[in-house]
């Protein structure tokens, strides 16, 4: 195969003090793969996806990031307005808590075309229809697109966040625990929809999530982090019916049939 | 892929289990196993509870890792190493190669019957309108009533669970198929279209590793049976 | 006849009320505000002897640069005569003691809230905009540190979601004053609370316009002859406000009005903002419908469009 990855981390360190939240982590993310990151609180796996997706500076380490245009560039020693500009465009970041990923008292049709009206689409009628085909992609009636996510259910608004991020086909979409905090039924669509977008658009994601069944659900393939550290990675059926070190076994042991 | 080349090639495959919260226990569960399996063929997996024939399975997928030895996937043209392969190659495999009837089907739960079918198709790039409609075909071919389709299987009954996972695999028209007691749970009536389903595959070339507890399944499906010593105890 | 004098300010303050080091400080930020057409300069803004909201930063700057041989004219939404612009009137006469005026055209410094005088401002002059908030981005992003990287990096994009948010709600754009514009293609910029039907002046004026923020302590400019665009839709282009009616007074059709209500049955009349103009106007003979019967009866403030804007 002759395919290259879409990202590749390496050695990526962060601090907090004198305490060591992530330390020397890796890993390679392939086009159009879901790769989980698993672990219990404190693992360090939130502060990873934070460094990774630039939201949080990293000690050490490089985030190879390979363009749609074609070279490669580390992420993290990019000049700001270029790493913006390519997190806005080609990269997405679901956030657990939708308040955080959107803007609560503008139309749902406003957030949808924020990253448009961002990269120079000045024509209200096209913001306004490309909204609504996201809505109908992401399983929200069309009719309330005008309407503010204020008043949306909790799933809705964490569905309209991803509508938000993916009106511009971004490649990479890093996601913190998306499901967390939602109701069981409401969790069981979005895992569906999560399913089908990725399929459909071909985008690679990582799926931060402490919850073994969404990783098992969603992920192609799991890392396993403890105290900052990856302590096992692989396909992700192989992990949790074959766990190997002796975290990954506890962790699997713990959970409720996954 | 040539029938007088074998599909799978198994050569001295081991997996020991270590169960580190148990003290570290290891559990042999294959010990040299070797094994060919051509296309147009169903090896029937034969010996006691216990003897790792679902393990033999699961390591074929690439469910467990194996620790030793090799297992050959007759695979686009090549042949291609599974223990120790990548897990993108894995998927790969999975994708166009290797289907897997397993004993419980594993699915999100608000997902329709018909949509898991057609996943297989959908993954490999079929437009959803004519997938779904295979999806519905095979569906019916299985006796699921079509009141059932748009339903999430979660409510079905053993057996019908058991025939959508049985169309999930069957409707991607793999290669090699293994199937982890196909007919379990079915009535006669529904074993029967299950057995023909199996026989129709491998007239088509299919190259099928099966375990099959029902005797009258395995009497009518088996093209030679494959025999699994029980393992050793545990060893400490 | 009033033989020329010196203006003399009144005794025991300084010329113009600051002190030389703070106008010299406000100096320097106005020229690096001129450098950089639109963006925002950061000044150490004085406690001045009128409540912040009350246009202390137009003040400030207009203390700045007035000399002695200036002309002052203020106003307050477009009039002289209101409270606002006779307060800071008297305030530099007796700082200054300089010349005032109400003549647009004989103005070199004019000061402003909330308007941009009818009567096109000339190479030469320098107009005052009284600014209570500047950041334009503040409304989307709350934090200081981030509207910074926002104009550092020309990130615009999310601007306009207000205006889309407009559309949405009332089928157009309905932001009608502060309404957000480009300038010289690079900055995006606040004009202050003028109504938008003053925007278009501010495109390439020959004029020297400089914005004064006293509570939030930012000083900005548009030089001469500086591209100004204000942000638009390409299914929704900006446009200006238009009257049916006429001025009652002058007869201007091109000017903007304000709505009167004249007496207490709820009798309205249009009347020129710019209490100015529409006086040269009528000096030159042009007449308006009149007002209707019982007006002097309705209260002197009148009703001011743009008022929401306080």
């Amino acid at each position: 195969m002759k395919e290259q990855p879409i990202l590749e981390v390496r050695d990526l360190t962060r601090r907090f003090g004198l305490r060591t939240a992530v330390r020397d982590v890796g890993f390679e993310l392939w086009p159009g793969e879901v790769l989980g990151i698993v672990g219990e609180s404190g693992s360090g796996k939130t502060t990873l996806l934070n460094c990774v997706g630039g939201r949080l500076p990293a000690d050490d380490g490089t985030v190879l990031y390979r363009t749609a245009a074609g070279p490669a560039v580390d992420m993290l020693a990019l000049a700001e307005a270029k790493r913006r500009r390519l997190l806005r465009t080609e990269w997405g970041f679901v956030h657990q808590n939708p308040r955080d990923g959107l803007r609560l008292d503008v139309s749902a049709g406003g957030n949808v075309g924020e990253r448009l009206m961002a990269l120079g689409h000045r024509h209200y009628g096209n913001l306004r229809q490309a909204a609504i085909d996201w809505l109908a992609q992401v399983e929200i009636d069309t009719a309330r697109v005008d309407d503010a996510p204020r008043a949306f259910s909790g799933g809705m608004q964490q569905r309209l966040q991803i509508a938000r991020n993916l009106v511009t086909h971004p490649r990479v979409v890093l996601m913190d625990e998306p499901t967390g905090g939602l109701d069981v039924s409401v969790q069981a669509r979005l895992l569906d929809l999560l399913r089908r977008l990725v399929r459909e658009t071909g985008v690679s994601a990582v799926i931060v999530t402490h919850d073994l069944g969404v990783a098992r659900l969603l992920a192609d393939r799991l890392l396993v982090m403890k105290g900052g550290e990856v302590v096992e990675g692989g396909l992700t059926d192989r992990l949790l019916d074959d766990p190997h070190h002796p975290y990954t076994q506890l962790l699997v042991s713990s959970a409720l049939s996954v | 892929m040539r029938a007088d080349e074998p599909a799978l090639r198994i050569r001295s495959l081991r997996k020991t289990f270590t169960l580190h919260l148990r003290g570290g226990v290891r559990i042999d569960a294959l010990r040299g196993v070797d094994l060919d399996l051509f296309p147009a063929e169903s090896v029937v997996l034969r010996g006691p509870s216990g003897a790792g024939k679902s393990t033999l399975m699961r390591c074929i997928y690439g469910n467990y890792a194996a620790d030793g030895g090799s297992i050959r996937v007759a695979h686009d043209g090549t042949s291609v190493e599974l223990v120790g392969a990548a897990p993108r190659q894995v998927h790969d495999l999975r994708r166009r190669t290797l289907g897997y009837v397993s004993q419980f089907l594993r699915v999100i739960p608000r997902v329709p019957a018909i949509d898991i079918v057609a996943e297989p198709l959908l993954a490999r790039g079929i437009a959803a309108a004519d997938a779904r409609r295979r999806a519905a075909a095979l569906l019916e071919r299985l006796n699921i009533p079509s009141r059932l389709f748009d339903l999430p299987p979660a409510t079905f009954s053993g057996g019908e669970q058991q025939r959508v996972n049985i169309a999930h695999v069957f409707i991607a028209r793999y290669p090699i198929l293994l199937l982890d007691e196909p007919t379990a749970s079915l009535d006669d009536a529904n074993r029967g279209v299950v057995v023909e389903l199996i026989q129709e595959a491998r007239r088509d070339g299919a190259a099928i590793l099966a375990i099959l507890h029902d005797a009258a399944a395995r009497e009518a499906l088996a093209t030679r049976i494959f025999d699994l010593a029980p393992r050793l105890a545990e060893v400490a | 006849m009033n033989a020329m004098t010196e203006p003399v300010a009144e005794d025991g303050y300084n010329f113009a009320f600051l002190d030389e080091q703070t106008k010299r400080m406000i100096r320097r930020a106005i020229l690096k505000a001129v450098a950089i057409p639109g963006h925002q300069i950061p000044f150490g803004s004085r406690e001045m002897p009128l409540s912040y909201g009350w246009g202390t930063g137009g003040i400030q700057v207009t203390a700045a640069v007035i000399g002695r041989d200036d002309t002052l004219k203020v106003i307050d939404q477009g009039a002289d005569d209101t409270t606002n612009a006779v307060s800071i009137r008297g305030f530099f006469r007796r700082m200054t003691g300089v010349a005032t005026t109400e003549r647009t055209d004989q103005a070199t410094i004019v000061q402003t809230r909330h308007r941009i005088p009818e009567t096109r401002l000339a190479e030469g002059q320098v107009i005052v905009y009284q600014v209570p908030i500047p950041e334009p981005l503040r409304w989307l992003e709350p934090r200081e540190t981030e509207t910074c990287k926002m104009h550092g990096l020309a990130e615009y994009g999310a601007m306009h979601v207000k205006l889309y948010e407009d559309i949405v709600r009332y089928g157009r754009i309905e932001t009608a004053y502060d309404y957000p514009v480009m300038v010289n293609g690079r900055y995006l910029m606040r004009p202050s609370p003028i109504p938008k039907f003053d925007n278009p002046k501010m495109d390439r004026m020959p004029a020297l316009q400089l914005f004064g923020a006293g509570r939030e302590k930012r000083i900005y400019a548009v030089p001469p002859y500086t591209s100004v665009k204000s942000l638009d839709f390409e299914d929704h282009p900006f446009e200006v406000e238009r009257w049916e009616h006429c001025c009652a007074l002058c007869g201007s059709n091109d000017s903007f009005l304000d709505e009167i209500v004249v007496d207490d049955s709820g009798n309205r009349a249009f009347v020129c903002s710019d209490t100015d103009y529409c006086g040269e106007r009528r000096a030159q003979g042009h007449q308006g419908a009149g007002m209707p019967a019982g007006y002097g009866q309705a209260a002197a403030d009148g009703a001011a469009p743009g008022r929401k804007g306080d």
